[in-house]
């Protein structure tokens, strides 16, 4: 059986269920590699360009961990997973990044997934790629449905609350296992990021289990539905051209307004282009309104634990103290 | 209305020709300095480019002088640039500095976005008057490209570098205020009659081509004046960007008979097979240009953080491996340091004239 590696890292979070039942069904392998440890971190940090940003470094890592085990890595180029929009340039080059720095990898499928143009869906993708394993165009048609009918039950995952990592758990164990929505906690905290960063357990250092332990529940743009956050993103006085970077922005603009919400935290990457663009606005934004405590944690390969847990536990105090004076201001102000 | 726009290299010639000659009032911002950096580095986002600082900071110097308009370009993606203006706004707002911001760019939806807003900053003139001032700027940008282009090669050939450098000033100064085509032509043709007096060592140069991002090739404050650099270290640079060669790629859609960027794209495959914005393709097409036509080393400018310059270098080393060229990489901004930069260049080229004394010697 032909092998297919899928590093875990970028838009892992978001396609691994679609892309990994497109394959399956055609009868090919997918394998994955392991959630990230400091070996395949070091190992990208070795490799990629030292002025890339960190979650590039760490794709070389998981492409590296890969490398020995598979026939084909697929590392599809990412132009455009939507209309008019992009996602950011370095995905655009990845496949090119990857075979200039690393020249003994395998074979890798890298067509390009464009949709900027109307009309233009997985299918099409999907098409090509299912053209390099087999002749049978029925099988691949097949192969498209159930991916694509998977990919809507994973939506339907994270509407229903769950975080991209739970879901795809609760998709590759079976049923049963959705784990219990944290009730009644203490604190409510909104928090904002790319997937990438803040779904890996290794380069968030357990963000969102740490604000668990800490006795808060988090809500992060996943949750919210994507005409939500397309609504919000509309008022921006000129289109963002960045899917991820609206998503942002639009989650932003609605925690902005979230009434049971306590504060917002905003992850983003040291070196990341839109970020630093995307992340001054919203910050803006935050301070003009003064309406949440807001925070913004950038991280790269040195941040260090420690330092995290004393910023996220001076935060949450803060935001206790706050709800502590509230009750006593009287509530027509 | 005052109207100002951001400084690039000796763009804001060809600007001001276009916009005065459709009768606008210009407050120019001062040159470049140490004080616009400055500005732009304590009002701008910590990791913005290093373009969106320095415009930052001229719009504030301008705004003192009493500029009211902000005219900038702008983009649909996905590189940043595109969206500079917006948060330049917000900035802006935040500092309490109030100033109209005109952003033209190709429309999103509607070509009469752009048209609406061309007719707002030129009033009820014809479009044969519009055409016309067109016509003179682009004639601008030749005469500067043409005195550029010479000096690039006379810098490292000539005995008298400042006078050279005198005389390339005064030409800039006199092509700014040319009132006209006969004019121009005048002081291009007055300034290769006067640089082709100047005594010059002859022999082979070192050839060194320039590519990278449009920001850091074209604005010598923001390159930390790499051309001038390497002319005094002996080597004879060509850019891989010229003002007019820009222009009639990208406002005129290519109608002009100027050597472009087309071709080099091609070039740009197997390396990179796609575009990525910016300028990253171009910079990987030239380079591979640069090694064919046999020049000794290619330098390569981008912002710190810049994403499509960051793939671009990410592929140069495989053209290295396959042309032998060496590349030397800058990303620049507030930090880089001028010590640094001279070290590494005056390395490079020690660098490179080891390699071609190595290649002769192979050869014989
Ligand atoms: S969006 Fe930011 S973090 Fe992601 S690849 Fe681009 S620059 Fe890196």
């Amino acid at each position: 059986m032909v092998i297919v590696g899928i590093p875990r890292a970028l838009l892992f979070y978001y396609y691994y269920p679609l892309w990994r039942a497109f394959f399956t069904e055609l009868g090919v392998q997918v394998v994955v590699s392991p959630v990230t440890n400091k070996k395949i971190l070091d190992s990208g940090l070795r490799t990629a360009l030292d002025e890339a940003c960190l979650p590039v470094k760490l794709f070389f890592g998981h492409v590296l961990a890969l490398a020995d085990q598979v026939d084909y890595l697929f590392v599809p180029r990412l132009v455009s997973v939507e209309q008019k929009a992009y996602i950011c340039p370095k995905f655009m080059g990845l496949p090119d990044m990857l075979r200039a720095r690393l020249p003994h990898l395998p074979p890798i499928i890298d067509l390009p997934v464009d949709f900027r143009h109307s009309g233009q869906t997985w299918d099409h993708f999907f098409e090509e790629v299912g053209k390099l394993f087999t002749r049978d165009r029925h099988l691949i048609r097949r192969a498209t449905q159930s991916a694509c009918e998977v990919h809507s039950r994973f939506q339907e995952l994270l509407e229903s609350g769950l975080l991209p990592p739970e879901a795809i758990s609760v998709l590759e164990k079976g049923e049963g296992e959705i784990p219990v929505q944290q009730q009644n906690c203490l604190l409510k905290i909104g928090l904002l990021g790319h997937a990438y960063n803040l779904y890996d357990p290794f380069i968030s250092m357990n963000l969102i289990k740490k604000l668990r332990q800490l006795g808060a529940s988090v809500v992060t743009a996943d949750c919210l539905a994507p005409d939500l956050i397309e609504e919000k993103a509309r008022r921006l006085p000129k289109r963002l051209f960045w899917t991820l970077g609206k998503k942002m922005i639009g989650a932003a603009l609605n925690f902005f307004e979230n009434r049971k919400l306590d504060g917002i935290i905003y992850l983003t990457s040291f070196g990341c282009g839109p970020e630093s663009l995307v992340g001054e606005l919203v910050e803006r934004w935050a301070k003009r309104r003064a309406v949440l405590p807001f925070m913004l944690l950038t991280i790269d390969e040195h941040t260090g634990e420690a330092g995290l847990v004393t910023r996220l536990e001076a935060f949450l105090e803060m935001i206790k103290r706050r709800k502590k004076n509230e009750n006593y201001l009287p509530t027509y102000g | 209305m005052k109207i100002t726009y951001p400084h690039m290299g000796n763009l804001y010639i060809v600007i001001r020709a276009l916009l005065t000659s459709l009768g606008l009032d210009l407050v120019l911002p001062p040159p470049t300095s140490n004080r616009t950096v400055e500005l732009g580095v304590r009002y701008a986002p910590e990791f913005a480019c290093f373009p969106l600082k320095l415009n930052l900071g001229n719009f504030l110097e301008a705004r003192e002088l009493g500029a009211d308009t902000i005219l900038m370009a702008g983009g649909v993606g996905p590189c940043r640039f595109g969206y500079y203006a917006q948060v330049q706004r917000e900035i802006l707002r935040d500092l309490g500095v109030s100033m109209e911001m005109v952003v033209l760019e190709p429309p999103d939806t509607h070509w009469s976005e752009l048209k609406d807003k061309i007719r707002w900053l030129v009033g009820d003139r014809s479009w044969w008057e519009i055409i016309k001032a067109i016509r003179f700027a682009w004639y601008k940008a030749r005469a500067v490209d043409l005195v550029e282009a010479r000096v690039l090669y006379l810098r490292p050939r000539v005995f008298e570098p400042f006078e050279l450098e005198s005389g390339y000033r005064e030409a800039l100064r006199k092509i700014d205020q040319a009132a006209s085509k006969r004019e121009l032509d005048s002081v291009v043709k007055g300034f290769f009659r006067f640089s082709n007096r100047l005594p010059r060592r002859s022999g082979s140069l070192l050839r060194v081509g320039l590519v990278g991002e449009i920001f850091t090739v074209l604005e010598p404050f923001a390159n930390y004046d790499l051309e001038r650099r390497l002319g005094l270290l002996g080597v004879e640079v060509t850019r891989s960007i010229f003002l007019s060669a820009w222009i009639n790629e990208h406002l005129f859609g290519g109608l002009l008979r100027v050597k472009g960027t087309k071709h080099v794209k091609k070039l740009a495959a197997p390396y990179l097979n796609f575009f990525v914005g910016g300028h990253g393709r171009e910079t990987v097409g030239s380079t591979v240009d640069f090694a064919r036509q046999g020049y000794d080393g290619v330098v390569h400018v981008a912002p710190f953080t810049c994403m499509p310059e960051i793939v671009a270098h990410s592929v140069l080393p495989s053209v290295t491996k396959d042309y032998g060229i060496p590349t030397l990489t800058f990303y620049l901004d507030e930090q880089s340091g001028e010590a640094g930069i001279q070290t590494r260049l005056e390395a490079f080229v020690d660098l490179i004239s080891a390699r071609r004394e190595r290649v002769r010697k192979e050869k014989h």
